[in-house]
């Protein structure tokens, strides 16, 4: 396994800088033109984008049925997309049910689905999560503050190559009278990775 | 390009540990699953990280049992695999 990604932070972006700055010296990157690739990736991508995806399959059957079949021709129907101004990575949307519960790692490095959720939180590139979440699932959710009931069956997700991946958390119940935005609002980036019901 | 390994093969991943960077997790060598589905095709990792002319591969999505890969859980795996990573189990 690679080394823990939080640690070597620092010193991978300056390194990072370094050959930025290099780049940009011999003229083979213009700045502006990175700032604006840049931008344009990570402004769209943010939990809140998840949660979007999340209340309109719990308000819209067809689109969930759409959704877990082929995610990237679903989320453009609410104007998102895995593209973010890149190329676009596949996304494959797994929904958790009364007995079947998702979580989602990558143990080989950290990916994760920037373009739609955002960068992700630092706990998940840790070496901790990574190695011990595909051996000992029931554990770490444990420690997540999450109980996953002994008869609902787990499913870790390693994203090992291109696909990128995010959880479709369970409806809380008596939510019934609550708006698109509302239920939104219930969702949390935890949800979406998984280590956590709402 | 038809995909060889069809929905429900079990297939058994390769046990060797290469000198070079792969995407085949040291914990899943070696290890028997089941194909759940193509997930689509991308030129093999091992070779483009080696900066080698990369042959363009099916990746299949494969389940995996914890007890096989681990020796106990109750849970299962899934991994995103290339298809030379693979072999039939019979």
């Amino acid at each position: 396994m690679s080394g823990d990604h939080a640690g070597a932070s620092s010193a991978l972006a300056a390194k990072v800088r370094h050959v930025e700055a290099l780049l940009e010296q011999r003229g083979l990157v213009d700045p502006v033109e990175l700032d604006r690739a840049l931008t344009a990736f990570l402004a769209k991508g943010s939990p809140a984008s998840g949660a979007r995806v999340v209340a309109r399959a719990w308000v819209d059957d067809g689109f969930r049925h759409r959704l877990l079949d082929k995610a990237n021709a679903a989320l453009p129907e609410i104007g998102l997309s895995m593209g973010g101004g890149l190329q676009e990575q596949r996304l494959k949307v797994v929904a958790n049910t009364a007995s079947a519960h998702n979580v989602l790692v990558c143990t080989l490095c950290s990916c994760y689905p920037i373009a739609l959720l955002g960068p992700s939180p630092s706990w998940y590139k840790s070496e901790g999560y990574r190695s011990r979440v595909v051996r000992d699932p029931r554990g770490v959710l444990h420690e997540f503050g999450y109980d996953v009931p002994p008869d609902v069956e787990i499913t870790v997700w390693d994203a090992s190559a291109d696909s990128r991946h995010m959880v479709l958390p369970r409806r809380p119940e008596g939510t019934d009278a609550l708006s698109e935005q509302e239920l939104a609002n219930l969702v949390t980036r935890n949800g979406l990775i998984g280590v956590a019901a709402l | 390009m038809a995909d060889r390994l069809p929905p429900g093969t079990r297939v058994r991943t390769r046990r060797s540990d290469p000198p070079h960077h792969t995407r085949l997790p040291r914990y899943a060598r070696g290890a028997v699953g089941t194909v759940l589905e193509p997930e689509g095709s991308s030129p093999l990792a091992d070779d483009r990280a080696r900066g080698l002319p990369a042959q363009t591969e099916t990746v299949y999505t494969v389940r995996f049992e914890a007890r096989e890969l681990f020796g106990q859980g109750d849970h299962s795996v899934m991994l995103a695999l290339f298809e030379s990573y693979l072999q039939e189990e019979r």
